[in-house]
């Protein structure tokens, strides 16, 4: 499974992609969170709160409860702030 | 029209791209960079973008908008990377039969744009810097609705 990362997402976890092996008992978006969080570092301090993460499933956003399945591609990222400056 | 670079963006480009001889309007929005946030002095902003995800939002913002308002063509382009005060990071034309439609869905392209693509904002003053925080708005009914469904 590829993971990225953008924004402060990449910056506090420290690295803008990896591949991981994916655990047989994570099967959705909420639990590959909890996964990562409990990873700790980086990890936890980016995704300690939930509610300014989203999260696209091959380019699709995606919601908690979501599938997930090796082959995926997952990125994490804070809400957009694009377009113009308000 | 779609484009995502990191390279100046020239607005006759865009407007050029949507004019037809049954449009009796061009709408363009400019998006430039502002050089001050709360009285603190912005030097420069950096924009960082997933790129595939973010042509493919933009694609249908653009398909979006041409089906709501039966317009022809809607042409975007957002820039990545560093972009210097007062320069535009973001370019929205609209052509349309009367201008009514097209000053509506050149405001509705914007605002679609703020919520689905993925691209996000750093400013980065003398001192530091900050990655702007989002705006509080919903982008889809269903997520958000399934984000509080889901959390805890």
């Amino acid at each position: 499974m590829t993971l990225l990362y953008f924004a402060w997402v990449r910056e506090q976890i420290g690295r803008d992609a990896e591949e991981i092996a994916l655990p047989a008992d994570v099967q959705t978006v909420a639990a590959l969170l909890d996964w990562l969080r409990s990873r700790g570092g980086g990890y936890a301090s980016a995704l300690e709160d939930l509610s300014v993460i989203r999260v696209a499933v091959n380019q699709e956003f995606a919601a908690p409860d979501h599938a997930v399945a090796d082959g995926d591609e997952i990125a994490l990222f804070p809400p957009v702030t694009g377009g113009a400056p308000s | 029209m779609i484009e995502l670079t990191s390279q100046t963006l020239d607005p006759e480009k865009f407007t050029s791209v949507v004019r037809r001889s049954t449009n009796g309007a061009i709408v363009t929005f400019l998006g430039t960079t502002r050089d001050n946030f709360e009285g603190k002095g912005v030097l420069t902003l950096e924009y960082e973008a997933f790129d595939e995800m973010a042509v493919k939002k933009l694609e249908e913002v653009r398909q979006e908008l041409m089906a709501e308002f039966g317009l022809d063509d809607v042409a975007i382009g957002h820039r990545t990377g560093t972009v210097a005060i007062g320069e535009i990071s973001l370019v929205v034309a609209v052509g349309s039969p009367h201008r009514k439609d097209g000053f509506y869905a050149c405001h509705k392209a914007v605002d679609r744009i703020k919520e689905v693509v993925p691209i996000w904002k750093k400013e980065v003053y003398e001192d530091g810097s900050r990655w702007v925080a989002c705006e509080d708005h919903e982008f889809t009914h269903e997520h958000e609705a399934a984000l509080q469904a889901g959390d805890g």
